[in-house]
């Protein structure tokens, strides 16, 4: 009885234009920011920070940067994981060259790297789309990865190849290297997830969002009604590779602390940040939080589940998870090719009609 | 001089190694063009494929790792081993019950949508199978031996080395996998060209619903065409697991069957074939020439970025159909 609109009366276009426009989501949406902001930065620990809500949150901002290119922008990308290593290795750049720069400015910096980057390889998609586009966002992945691998000077000429963060601090609290506690890596994250997803939220339902959705729908139709596909599609993809680009620089510094390329930022984390979006659903906000959130939670709940309960040896469980994020991936294709966030929508319609639904 | 047989020698070899690219790059093509699925689980299949003939050559007993951990047991192996011909046809066999499988539980649910949802729904089934064949068979690298003569080439060796002075290697294994890729090729059209069937499926890849009205079965042929392609990944997989072993990075070659096919064009067959030859010739030449000036190990992303560049001039690829455009 509680989740109706009914009673709650809108007096300005302001009022009425607002992401939650009943008053029961308002509430649920401060409740977990109170949560997220108030609660989980006193209670977490070590094991939830690293298994489970830093690479949420982190992915989060991956899957909405990826949403806005591929959900929004109508443009397939598989060049996810070459981006965050643009973004891993231009805050590593920056953090070494300048190290009395406060590391919120490096990783401001290494997204809007990574949107340059981003956009340069997006200029093809003004003459290709589709599958063809997907495949040359592959060159992308593929040479950057081998870039970082084979030019000395993006890892600092280090023996191993690696690269390494040193620790820097944000008003006095450690958040990167080794003696960082994990609220800090835990607020870090937060604070720059939100941020971005209020963003995104804004950019997508303004002028912006509209031109790329036209985009998506139908380029030439687009293009005749007076949207210009060249500032929509490069717009796309350099806001795009600002978020995935930040990601990458949030995963390396904040995340795993030392990285190495091909490791870290291979093909397998452009797929991963796919699936997140298509899970999740695309060209959604909460979409690409439901995607990240399940796509991190998976791994780590059927390895307590089969390692953990039932025994089985690690590799084994390894094996059967692919299987199963394949069954998902197909299954959520055929029941609900819009992903969580439909089945969401779905849910808060049945919702507001219940108990009486004719 | 010398420079120059070198480089002959390094074109040799990429024409043999771009006909391995072709064969892969065939699947996606024939199930492309039948069905208008991009199948990214070609690549997977051929590893799935050779995984399957190696576990079935040695008698190894299917799940046996699952079997093992869940019944505390201790089983591994049949204790037969299979002939190589019994065991191609017997993996033939499974790859057709597999094309049956992947039409009836996902394709056939998926009729009617965007086309990229049937791509992500084949990246998912590249997933399960890459799982699957981990599971059945085991993970660790296989060796894969039907029989295929492997090594140098000793009368090509001294026969060069008669006109040049310089002995080329060539694997024999390559110009074997060429002569094959060949018959396969020219089956294949034949098929297409003479055959009930094929002139069906050809229906079918130019338009669903006029073949629907005259009569085609939809679901036979898409069955049909999954099977063929499971055959070619089938063929791929004996190619490549011959050379380098049965190991993950065997579906990874998938990933490389897609320069050539945006070379080539997404729907021509001898599209797929040429565009096999260049990305093969252009990355061993590229790699021989300049590879050695900024660094190496160059062949991981030069197919991809000559095919980049080669599409923004000519979208459609070499041999494909002109993208038309309608409001």
């Amino acid at each position: 009885m509680l989740y109706r609109e009914a009673g709650d009366f809108k007096t300005s276009y302001r009022e009425d234009g607002q992401t939650f426009p009943i008053r029961l989501d308002r509430w649920g949406y401060y409740a977990i920011l109170v949560v997220a902001f108030g609660i989980i930065p006193f209670v977490i620990n070590d094991y939830w920070a690293s298994a489970v809500l830093v690479p949420f949150l982190i992915y989060a901002i991956a899957a909405l940067g990826l949403n806005i290119l591929t959900g929004y922008g109508g443009q397939v990308s598989l060049g996810t994981g070459g981006f965050m290593a643009v973004g891993a290795y231009a805050v590593y750049k920056l953090m070494t060259a300048f190290p009395d720069v406060s590391i919120v400015i490096h990783i401001l910096l290494a997204g809007g790297i990574t949107a340059f980057v981003g956009m340069l390889f997006g200029l093809p998609s003004l003459r290709i789309k589709g599958f063809y586009l997907a495949v040359a966002t592959l060159a992308a992945q593929f040479f950057l990865v081998w870039l970082f691998n084979k030019v000395p000077w993006f890892y600092n000429y280090s023996a191993s190849g690696q690269i390494n963060a040193p620790e820097r601090t944000v008003l006095g609290w450690a958040v990167t290297g080794p003696a960082t506690s994990a609220s800090a890596k835990y607020m870090i994250c937060l604070c720059f997830a939100f941020v971005l997803a209020w963003v995104a939220r804004n950019l997508t339902r303004g002028t912006l969002g509209r031109k790329w959705m036209a985009i998506r729908d139908m380029d030439i139709a687009a293009e005749i009604i007076g949207v210009n596909p060249l500032t929509a599609k490069l717009s796309a993809f350099a806001i795009s590779s600002f978020f995935v680009g930040i990601a990458g620089a949030l995963l390396f510094s904040v995340y795993l602390g030392a990285a190495e390329v091909g490791e870290a930022f291979g093909i397998n984390k452009s797929f991963l940040v796919l699936f997140m979006i298509i899970i999740g659903g695309l060209g959604s906000i909460f979409g690409s939080f439901a995607g990240a959130a399940f796509m991190v939670l998976l791994p780590v709940m059927l390895k307590n589940l089969l390692v953990g309960t039932m025994g089985w040896p690690t590799d084994l469980a390894a094996h059967i998870e692919l299987m199963i994020v394949g069954t998902l991936i197909v299954f959520f294709l055929i029941v609900e090719p819009h992903g969580l966030a439909r089945l969401w929508a779905l849910t808060k319609e049945k919702l507001r009609l219940w108990p009486f639904p004719h | 001089m010398d420079q120059l047989i070198y480089a002959a020698e390094v074109f040799l070899n990429g024409l043999m190694t771009g006909v391995m690219y072709a064969l892969v790059a065939l699947g996606f093509v024939l199930i492309f063009k039948a069905s208008g699925v991009f199948n990214y689980a070609q690549g997977v299949l051929a590893l799935f494929a050779a995984l399957t003939l190696v576990g079935i050559q040695q008698g190894q007993v299917p799940f046996a790792h699952l079997i093992n951990a869940v019944l505390g047991t201790h089983i591994e192996s049949f204790g037969w081993t299979v002939p190589a011909f019994l065991a191609v046809l017997l993996t033939a066999l499974v790859m057709i019950l597999l094309a049956f499988l992947i039409e009836k539980l996902v394709l056939q649910h998926l009729v009617g949508q965007e086309p990229i949802i049937l791509f992500m729904a084949t990246i998912g089934l590249a997933y399960f199978l890459e799982g699957l064949g981990d599971v059945m068979w085991g993970a660790d690298i296989k060796r894969l031996d039907v029989g295929l003569p492997q090594g140098i080439s000793d009368s090509i060796e001294t026969v060069t080395d008669q006109w040049f002075g310089y002995g080329f290697f060539i694997d024999r294994l390559d110009i074997w996998a060429t002569a094959i890729a060949a018959l396969l090729v020219a089956a294949l059209v034949a098929f297409s060209q003479f055959t009930k069937q094929g002139r069906a499926m050809r229906a079918v890849a130019d338009d669903h619903q006029a073949a629907l009205s005259v009569g085609i079965s939809l679901r036979f042929i898409w069955v049909m065409v999954w099977s063929i392609a499971g055959f070619v990944a089938l063929v791929a997989g004996i190619m490549w697991g011959t050379k380098s072993g049965v190991q993950f990075s065997l579906s990874l070659i998938a990933l490389k069957a897609l320069p050539v096919l945006m070379l080539g064009g997404f729907t021509s067959i001898p599209g797929a074939i040429v565009g096999g030859l260049i990305i093969g010739v252009g990355e061993k030449l590229f790699e021989f020439l300049i590879g050695p000036m900024i660094g190496g190990a160059t062949e991981n992303w030069f197919a991809y970025v000559l095919a980049l560049i080669f599409l923004v001039f000519r979208p459609q690829g070499l041999f494909g159909e002109r993208i038309i455009e309608r409001v």
